[in-house]
């Protein structure tokens, strides 16, 4: 599948695949994010549930201490 | 556009800002100063010496609550401002009632927990609502990698979403108060779109 990852498009052998299965495959390690799929917010707790599907349009913020 | 006209829209507005830490003081300054009608600002904690090196208070300050402040302070640089001021610590519960009525809410916040709880929140009960985020601005230089990213309608970023605070990283007055004034601008933009 293709999918927009933060606007740059990202080719996945997978047809599709949950959110946490991406974040590993990407090693995405970091913890404290967001993530939205079509501007829809993925709650922690559903990331192993979530699906992303091809030509989905996943955006990712990392969120850093200091304000 | 004339200054008066740009004023006189944006004092329809009312924005919300989530912390009144070094984000949230120098962001409400410059919504002040631009004439947003209404700014409704949330923080619990008192104002420590060590918050002088970026935050909009002065030394005479110290041990006054952050919000009761930053109201003075406005009302100095604009008595026309409303400074709606809540001296709580925000929750998943509370943000809802405060910001009610809010047209946009900063993100404002020091630590990465709550910037989450606040995003989440507002993303999910409250939509429709932008939340302008300020996410990495720890140090001093790389005055490039500061950016603006607009996520979609509902979320926007500022910073350089990878400076992290600490003890050898602290937050500086500058790239404390650019993150600031670039989430101010970022609000400003919105408000002034459909004009």
């Amino acid at each position: 599948m293709k999918i927009l990852l933060n606007n740059r498009v990202e080719e996945f052998m997978e047809e599709s695949m949950s959110v946490s299965e991406m974040l590993l495959q990407k090693k995405f390690s970091f913890k404290m994010r967001i993530i939205k799929i079509n501007s829809l917010l993925i709650a922690k707790e559903k990331y192993d549930t979530t699906i992303i599907h091809d030509g989905d349009n996943v955006q990712m913020l990392y969120l850093m201490s200091g304000g | 556009m004339r200054f008066s006209e740009i004023k006189s829209h944006l004092s329809k507005f009312r924005v919300g800002i989530a912390g009144a830490g070094g984000l949230g003081s120098n962001c409400a300054v410059a919504l002040a100063r631009s004439g947003v009608g209404t700014l409704v600002i949330a923080d619990f904690d008192v104002i420590e010496e060590t918050n002088l090196n970026r935050q909009y208070y002065f030394a005479d300050q110290i041990g006054v609550n952050k919000t009761v402040a930053l109201k003075e302070n406005i009302a100095r640089i604009d008595p026309g401002i409303t400074v709606i001021a809540h001296q709580e610590k925000l929750d998943r519960i509370n943000i809802i009632e405060i910001f009610s009525g809010c047209n946009i809410i900063v993100e404002a916040f020091d630590s990465s927990v709550m910037k989450e709880m606040l995003i989440e929140t507002v993303q999910v009960s409250m939509p429709g609502i932008p939340v302008i985020v300020g996410s990495g601005m720890a140090g001093w230089g790389k005055t490039n990698d500061l950016r603006y990213r607009k996520i979609d309608n509902t979320l926007y970023v500022c910073g350089d979403e990878f400076s992290e605070v600490s003890d050898n990283l602290p937050p500086l007055a500058p790239r404390v108060a650019i993150v600031a004034n670039m989430q101010a601008n970022v609000v400003i933009e919105l408000l002034m779109h459909n004009i």
